[in-house]
């Protein structure tokens, strides 16, 4: 499946990703009265090291540890692969954070669990971090390891 | 074609089903549930007392769950004993027998209620573990009522947060000096005493009931406390009986591998009531929370499949929160200390042989699942920049190609 990577030596650190994500899922029309003066609840978040930056998201695991241990079972991998939160069904519990292995859920503004959901429930379709970062730092594509890696794999049971 | 049995109808055996069916898509699957309801999500009883879930929500998975996954779900009957002794059979409390030809015990765990002088005086006492529990407990509250609660502990205290908005007022009391002392220690469990104090509980600390009489209960210390409604809260018991009545290895839990299988050939144990191996301590222990349930029933029923699996790095982890405050605890607390403090937070990091043991992360815990994962994954600290991670869970602690691996290639 696609998913969002990063490429970090590419990255400006400009933060236009937080702002496209928190945009993306205002459900407004407008940027500036989604956006302006107010605080914002992206679900990536610039990583800002001593010399680099990156921005993080959820990584849609293969085998999501936030599945597995959502006290509500709020959280579903479908047979998209893509993992997402049912906000109606969070309880707030934060569990889900305990067990991110890359911090990648933080609750919204109303205090239900949110991360990204690859902006496939939103109007835009495809991330909006990817398609608005200037210098290609993020992008929107499939790294599955090749099925003919996998079939190789599988081989030698074959001989 | 394999005949598999699921006693129990908890998030472990969600676990178990979805473990079977990742490897085989057509064996039947019987479930035995003593509770009469599909499962739902345990810790969301108190969420539905405080208003912020109902019903519906609370199902852990949908309707047609069980039908999707063709099990065959048997809803209010309890298995009373395992038959071993030549092709293996479960019996119901109705006689039914149910043949197996992999079974997983998944009877999670009863509260345990010692014995109080004068109890039965009580007329209104409830536990708190199941949603018929919750329900009934529901029905005894009103606006005046006085509650007292026995037991600190985190089902006491979320049953007091569920109902605090409901009642007059809710006294907790432990024989233990401090709350939620299974998990924190004294300094952290004292700023959560005094949040909890701060909306309106009332705490005994240090004491226990010496004897009831109807609406009253007579402290050791000599203090009285009445009250309209009572909540026993003490402990649980993982529920071994099964097994070890069919002979299989139980101490506190059912005794168990790391690819769950317990003693006696066929017969996997899962969740609360399975006692298995901890990372943490390098023992087996029962870790009665529930990603632990539904990684052991994962585990379980793959394996039950014919498949292979092994759960090596189960650790403690708690995320419990109360009145907005959070407290993330993991691992365990050896080692050298690393701490920040605050009016209102604690973090306390524990290293040991180059590793993070555990912590304890009181008000501030984005992110933490940094640290668990660190936890449970062994990673050295001499490979990573634990100034960095110390002070705050970041992945930019961890070196280039730890980062390449997270965040450029598929996890
Ligand atoms: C109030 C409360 C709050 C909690 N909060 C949290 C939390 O925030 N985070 C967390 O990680 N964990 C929490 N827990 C713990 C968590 O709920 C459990 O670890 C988890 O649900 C265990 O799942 P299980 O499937 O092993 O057992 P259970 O969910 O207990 O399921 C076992 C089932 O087996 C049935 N059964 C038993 N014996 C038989 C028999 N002989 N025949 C037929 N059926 C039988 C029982 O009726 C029960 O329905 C909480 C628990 C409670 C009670
Ligand atoms: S939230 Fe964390 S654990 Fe869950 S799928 Fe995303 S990256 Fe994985
Ligand atoms: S905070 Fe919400 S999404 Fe996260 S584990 Fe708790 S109930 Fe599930």
């Amino acid at each position: 499946m696609k998913r969002v990577y990063v490429n970090e030596e590419w990255c400006l650190g400009c933060h236009l990703c937080e702002f496209n994500c928190a945009f993306a899922n205002s459900g407004l029309s407008d940027m500036v009265l989604a956006l302006k003066g107010k605080p914002i609840f992206p679900r990536i978040h610039v990583e800002e090291g001593e010399k680099i930056t990156y921005a993080v998201s959820c990584r849609h695991c293969e085998d999501p540890m936030c599945v597995k241990s959502c006290i509500a079972g709020a959280i579903t991998k479908e047979e998209d692969g893509v993992v997402r939160i049912d906000s109606d069904k969070c309880v707030g519990c934060y569990t889900c954070i305990l067990v991110c292995p890359y911090g990648a859920l933080a609750p919204g503004e109303t205090g239900a669990m949110q991360k990204c959901e690859l902006c496939l429930e939103n109007s835009c379709g495809a991330p909006a971090c990817a398609a608005g970062c200037p210098n290609n730092a993020i992008v929107y594509e499939d790294r599955s390891p090749k099925t003919s890696l996998t079939d190789d794999a599988a081989g030698p049971a074959c001989f | 074609m394999e005949q598999y049995v699921i006693i129990g109808n908890g998030v472990a055996t969600v676990g178990c089903i979805e473990g079977i069916r990742s490897v085989d898509k057509e064996s039947p699957i019987t479930v035995v549930s003593g509770e009469n309801h599909k499962v739902y999500g345990r810790p969301l009883i108190s969420y539905y007392l405080q208003g912020k879930t109902d019903l519906e929500r609370m199902k852990y998975r949908p309707d047609d769950y069980y039908d999707k996954n063709g099990v065959n779900l048997l809803l209010g009957k309890t298995a009373v004993s395992v038959d071993t002794t030549a092709a293996g059979c479960v019996v119901l409390d109705d006689g039914t027998k149910l043949p197996y030809t992999k079974l997983c015990v998944a009877t999670g765990s009863s509260p345990f209620v010692p014995p109080f002088e004068n109890l039965e005086s009580v007329k209104e006492k409830y536990s708190f573990m199941t949603l018929d529990d919750s329900l009934a407990l529901e029905k005894a509250l009103f606006p005046e009522a006085k509650v007292l609660i026995v037991g600190a502990g985190l089902i006491g205290l979320k049953c007091a947060e569920g109902i605090a908005d409901r009642v007059a007022s809710v006294t907790v009391c432990d024989l233990a000096d401090r709350v939620l002392s299974s998990i924190l220690d004294t300094e952290c469990a004292a700023l959560m005493q005094r949040h909890l104090e701060k909306n309106g509980m009332t705490f005994l600390l240090g004491d226990s009931v010496a004897r009831f009489e109807s609406n009253k209960a007579f402290m050791k210390s000599g203090a009285e406390v009445d009250f309209d409604v009572l909540v026993l809260a003490v402990g649980v018991r993982a529920n071994i009986g099964l097994v070890k009545d069919a002979g299989g290895e139980t101490d506190r839990g059912i005794i168990v591998e790391d690819d769950m299988s317990t003693t006696l050939p066929g017969i996997y144990a899962a969740g609360d009531c399975a006692q298995g191996p901890d990372l943490s301590i390098g023992a087996k222990r029962v870790l009665a929370i529930l990603p632990n349930a539904y990684m052991q029933g994962h585990t379980a029923g793959v394996n039950m499949a014919g498949g292979e699996a092994s759960l090596k790095n189960a650790i403690p982890m708690n995320s419990i929160g109360f009145f907005g405050l959070h407290a993330m605890t993991a691992g365990s607390y050896e080692g050298d200390l690393y701490e920040e403090k605050t009016e209102d937070s604690i973090k306390r990091l524990f290293t040991k042989d180059d590793v993070l043991k555990g912590y304890i992360l009181i008000g501030r815990n984005e992110r933490a699942g940094i640290y668990t994962s660190m936890i449970r994954e062994k990673t050295p600290i001499s490979s990573v920049n634990f100034d960095i991670l110390k002070k705050a869970a970041t992945t930019v602690g961890f070196d280039a190609d730890a980062r390449k691996k997270k965040f450029a290639s598929q996890v």
